[in-house]
C-alpha cells in the first residue's frame, strides 16, 4: 500500500449504542484488522442510549480512512469522525508517582509548579503528581523526569470534543427503501 | 395475543417468508423443535448429518436463490459446528440467519453443560449477532437479523436464544416484513466523471465480482459492455454472470485465471472494478496490479473502496443502480484495436490436451455440461476441481455456480448442493463437483440427500492425493509431498451403496459418459468416482505475490 503521508497521531471519536458487548465488538474489529491503538477511552454521554469511545492511533491517511470505514460497518456505530487538533479540545489526565528524598523534593516541586501539576500525595520517599492537559504537554512534563526514579505512572488516554456548537458528522450512508425484489429461484439474472 | 418464545420464533419465521429451515435438534432447542413439529405445513425442516452441513445447506439455499438462508442448531457443540459455515457465508457476503439455542439465562456464564459463548465466538464472522435475554425482545431481534442479513452488503447474522426465553410468554404483535434497504443513491458528479473516464479510455476493461450477482440485477453490466465495446473479466464469485462464449467475456481472472484476462488487466489504461475487492487471489501483487491503468471502483460497501489497491475514482452503491446511471453518459464505441489485440493474446491461452483413453478434467467437465445442460446449478468443493470447474464449465446462469470463494472451505459442496436442491425443487438439476479430499470431509451429508430423495449427482475428481496442495509442493517445495498422499482405500461405490445412494466408477471417457447418463435417470443421489492422474495441474498459474510476468503455463 502506498504511503500517502507520514504517520501521525490521530484522534477519532465514535458514538455507539450503549449496550453490553459494544466495546468488545469495537476492540475485536481493531484487533483483527490490525489497527494499532495508542489509547482508548469509553464513557457515557448525556444520552443514556449512546456511549462515546475516543481512540488515538498513529497512522497515515489511508489507515485512518480504513479504520473509520471498517468501524462504520458495525451495527452499533452511530457516528464516527476524526477530531483534528485545530478544531477540537483534547485532554488527558496523568498520575505520576516519583521517588524522592530530602535533597530533591524541592526540585520536583518546582517542575510541578511550572507545569501547574498538583501534588496529591506525599510520603517521606515518594510524591504523586496529577496533571491534566493536551497529550503533548503531558509528554513534555514526563521528559522532565529523566533523571528521577519513576515508581509508577498512569495516563487515561485522550478524551476530546469538538470546539463550537453543533456539527454534522459523517454518518452511515443514506439508504433508500425499495420494494423487496426478491428474485425467483434461478431467474435472478435472466438472459435477455 | 400472548405467545411463548417458541411460538414467536415460528411466527416471525413465517412472517419473514422462511419456508425451509436447515438444522439439527438438541437439548437447548427442544422447545423450538416442538413448535416446529406443530407447524410442518408452514415451515419445512431439513435435518442434516452434522450442523456444519446444515450451515452450508442454508448458505447454498441463499446462493441459489438470493433469499436469506436459515439454520438452527443447539447450544455448545451445535453452535460451534456452525462456525465454519457462518465464516464461509461471511467471506462471500451470503445472506444467512443462524439461530442457536443456549442454556437458560440463569446458567449463562457458569460453564454449564453444552454452553458456549457463541456470540463472542462469531463476532468477527457475522455482520452482527445477538443474545436474546428477554422474550419481549425476541420478535424484534429476529426481524432485525433478517433485515441486516439482506441490507447493503449481505452477510450472516446470528441470534442466540437461551432455553428459558423459548418457554417464556409475552404479548406478540404480528408485523409485515420490512422492505429491504439498499443504497440506490449515488453521486451525480462522480457518475459523470466515471463516464468521461470510460469515454476517454483506449484500452478499458471491466473486472467484476460477486457484488454484481448480489446487486439488484446484472443487465446494466451487459448493457455497458455492449455500448462501450469493452471486454470484461471476472472473479470466482462472479462466474456465470456473463455467459460462456459471450464476445465480451474474457474469462476468469487471477491466480488461475486465463492468460488473456490477466494480460489485458496489465495492459489496460482503465479498469472498472465492479462489486469486487481486489483480493490477494486476483490482485496478487497490489503494487503491480493494473499498473498502467486508472481504476474506477464501484462497491456497495464503502470500506472496500481503496482497501487493497489505491483507486482513482470510487462510487458507493448498488452496482446495478450505478451502472444504470453511468450508461446514458457513455458514448457508443467499439475499441477495435484493443479487441484485436485481445484476440491475438487469446491465441496464447492455455489449452489442455485431450485424451481418448484417460479421464481428463476438462473433458469430464465438457461432458457434464453437455449432458446436464445450461440450466443446471453447479456446486463445487475447494481445490483443483474447483478451479477446473471455474475454468471449463460453460456457465450461463448468474446463480448457477456455487462455490466457497473467500474462505475456501473444503467440505462446503455437499451441504450447499442439498440447500440448492431444496430451494430449487427436485426437478432442478444440481451437479456437485468435488475432489476425493474435499468429499472425504463432508460426505456424511450423503445420508441427508438419501433421506430427502435429492437427485444430486456428484462427480468426484479422484486423483487419490490432495491435489492443490500437492501441486504447490511440486512447483515450490521440491516435490516433497508432505502429507498430501493419504494412501486411502475408500471404495466410493461401496460408500454410496452403504448410504443407500447409487455409486459408479469411471476410468475411461466412455465409462464416464454412460455412468453420468445413468445417474441423470436416478431419483435419489448418486456419485461417480472418476480416476484422474495425480499429476494433473491447474494451469495457468500465477504464484502468490506475482503478476502476469510470472505466469506458469506448463
Amino acid at each position: 500500500m502506498q504511503q500517502q503521508n507520514a504517520s501521525q497521531r490521530r484522534v477519532i471519536s465514535l458514538l455507539v449504542d450503549n449496550q453490553n458487548g459494544v466495546l468488545a465488538r469495537v476492540a475485536s474489529l481493531f484487533c483483527r484488522r490490525g489497527f494499532n491503538i495508542d489509547s482508548l477511552t469509553v464513557s457515557a454521554t448525556n444520552d443514556p442510549k449512546i456511549s462515546r469511545i475516543t481512540v488515538t492511533l498513529h497512522g497515515n491517511e489511508q489507515e485512518l480512512n480504513q479504520l473509520i470505514l471498517q468501524t462504520e460497518r458495525l451495527e452499533v456505530t452511530r457516528q464516527i469522525f476524526e477530531l483534528t487538533p485545530e478544531k477540537s479540545l483534547q485532554r488527558e489526565l496523568l498520575l505520576l508517582k516519583v521517588a524522592c528524598n530530602n535533597q530533591n523534593r524541592a526540585e520536583l516541586r518546582e517542575i510541578s509548579s511550572i507545569y501547574k501539576a498538583k501534588i496529591i500525595d506525599l510520603s517521606p520517599d515518594s510524591m504523586v503528581f496529577e496533571l491534566t492537559g493536551k497529550p503533548d504537554k503531558i509528554d513534555a512534563f514526563l521528559t522532565m523526569f529523566d533523571g528521577y526514579e519513576i515508581l509508577e505512572l498512569c495516563r487515561t488516554g485522550v478524551t476530546a470534543l469538538e470546539r463550537g456548537g453543533k456539527h454534522q458528522h459523517m454518518q452511515k450512508p443514506v439508504q433508500e427503501i425499495r420494494e423487496a425484489q426478491l428474485p425467483l429461484p434461478g431467474t435472478h439474472c435472466p438472459q435477455e | 395475543m400472548k405467545l411463548n418464545g417458541s411460538q414467536i420464533f415460528v411466527e416471525v419465521l413465517v412472517e419473514q417468508g422462511v419456508d425451509t429451515l436447515f438444522g439439527y435438534p438438541g437439548g437447548a432447542v427442544l422447545n423450538l423443535y416442538d413448535e416446529l413439529y406443530k407447524n410442518t405445513d408452514r415451515i419445512h425442516t431439513v435435518l442434516t448429518a452434522h450442523e456444519q452441513g446444515a450451515s452450508h445447506a442454508a448458505d447454498g439455499y441463499a446462493r441459489a436463490t438470493g433469499r436469506t438462508g436459515v439454520v438452527l442448531a443447539t447450544s455448545g457443540p451445535g453452535a460451534t459446528n456452525l462456525v465454519t459455515g457462518i465464516a464461509t457465508a461471511y467471506m462471500d457476503s451470503v445472506p444467512l440467519v443462524a439461530f442457536t439455542g443456549n442454556v437458560a439465562t440463569t446458567l449463562l456464564g457458569r460453564d454449564s453443560f453444552q454452553e458456549a459463548y457463541i456470540e463472542g465466538i462469531t463476532m468477527p464472522i457475522t455482520k452482527h449477532n445477538y443474545t436474546v435475554r428477554r422474550v419481549e425482545d425476541l420478535a424484534d431481534t429476529m426481524r432485525a437479523a433478517f433485515r441486516i442479513a439482506q441490507q447493503g452488503r449481505k452477510g450472516p447474522v446470528l441470534v442466540d436464544i437461551p432455553k428459558d426465553v423459548t418457554a417464556a410468554v409475552c404479548e406478540f404483535t404480528p408485523k409485515a416484513p420490512e422492505l429491504i434497504r439498499t443504497v440506490t443513491t449515488y453521486n451525480e458528479e462522480d457518475v459523470k466523471k466515471a463516464a468521461a473516464m470510460i469515454n476517454a479510455a483506449q484500452r478499458p476493461i471491466v473486472y467484476f465480482g460477486g457484488g454484481v450477482r448480489s446487486a439488484a440485477g446484472c443487465q446494466p453490466l451487459r448493457d455497458l459492455l455492449e455500448k462501450a465495446g469493452m471486454p470484461a473479466t471476472y472473479t470466482l464469485m462472479a462466474a456465470g454472470v456473463l455467459s460462456y462464449g459471450e464476445p465480451h467475456n474474457l474469462g476468469l481472472l487471477g491466480m488461475h485465471g486465463c492468460y488473456t484476462a490477466n494480460k489485458a488487466i496489465d495492459e489496460a489504461d482503465l479498469v472498472i472494478a465492479v462489486g469486487t475487492r481486489f483480493s490477494d487471489r486476483v490482485a496478487l501483487n497490489p503494487d503491480t496490479f493494473a499498473k498502467r491503468a486508472k481504476i474506477i471502483q464501484i462497491d456497495i460497501d464503502p470500506s472496500e473502496l481503496g482497501k487493497n489497491v489505491a483507486v482513482d475514482l470510487s462510487l458507493t452503491g448498488d452496482a446495478s443502480y450505478i451502472l444504470q446511471a453511468i450508461l446514458p453518459y457513455v458514448e457508443k464505441t467499439e475499441h477495435k484495436l484493443w479487441m484485436e489485440q485481445i484476440r491475438q493474446w487469446q491465441k496464447n491461452d492455455y489449452k489442455p490436451v485431450d485424451s481418448d483413453t484417460e479421464l481428463k478434467p476438462h473433458q469430464l467437465i465438457a461432458e457434464i455440461c453437455r449432458q446436464a445442460g445450461p440450466e443446471a446449478v453447479y456446486v463445487t468443493d475447494v481445490g483443483q476441481h474447483q478451479m477446473w470447474a471455474a475454468q471449463y464449465l460453460h456457465h450461463t446462469k448468474s446463480r448457477g455456480f456455487l462455490t466457497s470463494g473467500g474462505l475456501g472451505t473444503m467440505g462446503f459442496g455437499y451441504g450447499a448442493a442439498i440447500g440448492a436442491q431444496m430451494a430449487l425443487g427436485r426437478d432442478a438439476r444440481v451437479i456437485m463437483l468435488t475432489g476425493d479430499g474435499s468429499f472425504h470431509m463432508n460426505l456424511n451429508e450423503g445420508c441427508t440427500a438419501v433421506s430427502y430423495g435429492l437427485p444430486i449427482i456428484t462427480v468426484i475428481f479422484n486423483n487419490q492425493v490432495l491435489g492443490m496442495v500437492r501441486q504447490w509442493q511440486t512447483t515450490f517445495y521440491g516435490k516433497r509431498y508432505s502429507d498430501t498422499d493419504p494412501h486411502r482405500h475408500t471404495d466410493f461405490v461401496k460408500v454410496a451403496e452403504g448410504f443407500g445412494a447409487k455409486g459408479y466408477r469411471a476410468t475411461t471417457p466412455e465409462e464416464f459418459k454412460a455412468a453420468f447418463a445413468d445417474a441423470m435417470k436416478q431419483q435419489g443421489p448418486s456419485w461417480i468416482d472418476c480416476r484422474i492422474g495425480k499429476d494433473e495441474k491447474v494451469l495457468p498459474m500465477i504464484p502468490g505475490g506475482g503478476d502476469i510476468n510470472d505466469i506458469i503455463m506448463e
